[in-house]
């Protein structure tokens, strides 16, 4: 092979990479000035939700919203706000919505309590049919005796 | 009897929630605002294609206006564009572009290349005001009241539609109101 053909098919191998290249959002790493600002910004990334793909949360999503929404967090982690103060203000921005986990409260009241009163309904049930059978064995009993 | 009835009955309540959670499944995606009936984000922008100069929320009290979040790597913003045009034309109200998350270059490709309806085009470089708007989908529109109370919000392309029955009565009672 000459190396002219070698250059050739160099240049177009090249060529064919830069296909596979994309402009990505270069991301500066995310620095914290101890763990415990680290593990905040994790737990609280975790629980949040990405907007954008609405099943994935803020830690895992690589939407510009979550990149932005994570820088947000970042800031305020390392500004020494709260947690509640954290959620506070993308629940004002967002709603409620964007906790995993919704807060109990008024319009909330269904979702948290059903799963308690179905299991109360279940018990009732099972209840009335257990003394329903005794009732049966008994009256069984009786008429073997 | 009660045996037979019961699970029929579980059954039924059982479709009647599929059928009205799939009719509702559309929505869902779209959130309702927390910021409707709120006042509008503090901000202060540069103003697109005039090095220098900024815009802040208390420049447009006064006058209902239409903040219109949009970008050139935006393809819905292309579909609403001759929508937000015509609004603008119409003269109903203020229409104030806000170019977020984008190149100041490509922004003024972009309104070079399919017109410019807006009054001003703010510049949200960093997206910060866009996240204080709440926005996360690209194009929204916010409607504010002449006290500069957010009153109306589509997410998603704007229509002739939404401005028939959303926009355009919300403007007339505020003018009523005065």
């Amino acid at each position: 092979m000459s190396i002219y053909k070698f250059f050739i098919i160099l240049f177009l191998f090249t060529v064919s990479l830069s296909a596979f290249a994309q402009k990505t959002d270069v991301q500066e790493p995310l620095l914290f000035a101890n763990q415990q600002q680290q593990e905040r910004f994790n737990k609280l990334t975790e629980e949040l939700r990405c907007l954008v793909c609405q099943n994935q949360n803020l830690a895992d999503s690589d939407a510009p919203l979550a990149h932005d929404l994570r820088r947000e967090v970042h800031e305020m982690v390392l500004a020494g706000r709260t947690n509640e103060q954290i959620k506070e203000f993308l629940v004002t921005r967002y709603g409620d919505f964007v906790l995993y986990r919704p807060p109990v409260q008024k319009n909330t009241y269904l979702l948290w309590l059903a799963p308690l009163v179905l299991l109360l309904i279940g018990a009732l049930i099972l209840r009335s049919s257990i003394g329903k059978r005794s009732a049966l064995l008994e009256t069984d009993k009786e008429t073997k005796d | 009897m009660n045996s037979r009835v019961l699970p029929l009955m579980a059954f039924v309540l059982l479709v009647a929630l599929l059928v009205v959670g799939l009719k509702i499944a559309d929505r869902k995606t779209q959130l309702p605002s927390p910021l409707i009936n709120k006042p509008a984000p503090a901000f202060n922008l540069p103003v697109l294609g005039q090095a220098g100069r900024t815009m802040s929320r208390e420049s447009f009290l006064g006058t209902p206006y239409l903040v219109n979040f949009w970008a050139s790597w935006c393809v819905t913003c292309r579909v609403e564009h001759p929508v937000i045009t015509d609004l603008a034309r119409s003269g109903a109200l203020r229409v104030i572009g806000f170019n977020f998350r984008d190149e100041n270059a490509d922004a003024l490709a972009w309104l070079a290349q399919f017109g410019n309806p807006y009054e001003v085009t703010l510049v949200d470089l960093d997206g910060r005001i866009s996240i204080d708007f709440g926005v996360y989908a690209a194009p929204e529109s916010f409607l504010v009241d002449p006290s500069g109370v957010i009153v109306f919000k589509q997410l998603g392309a704007m229509t002739h539609d939404i401005i028939e029955t959303e926009i355009l009565p919300r403007i007339a009672s505020m003018e009523s109101g005065n």
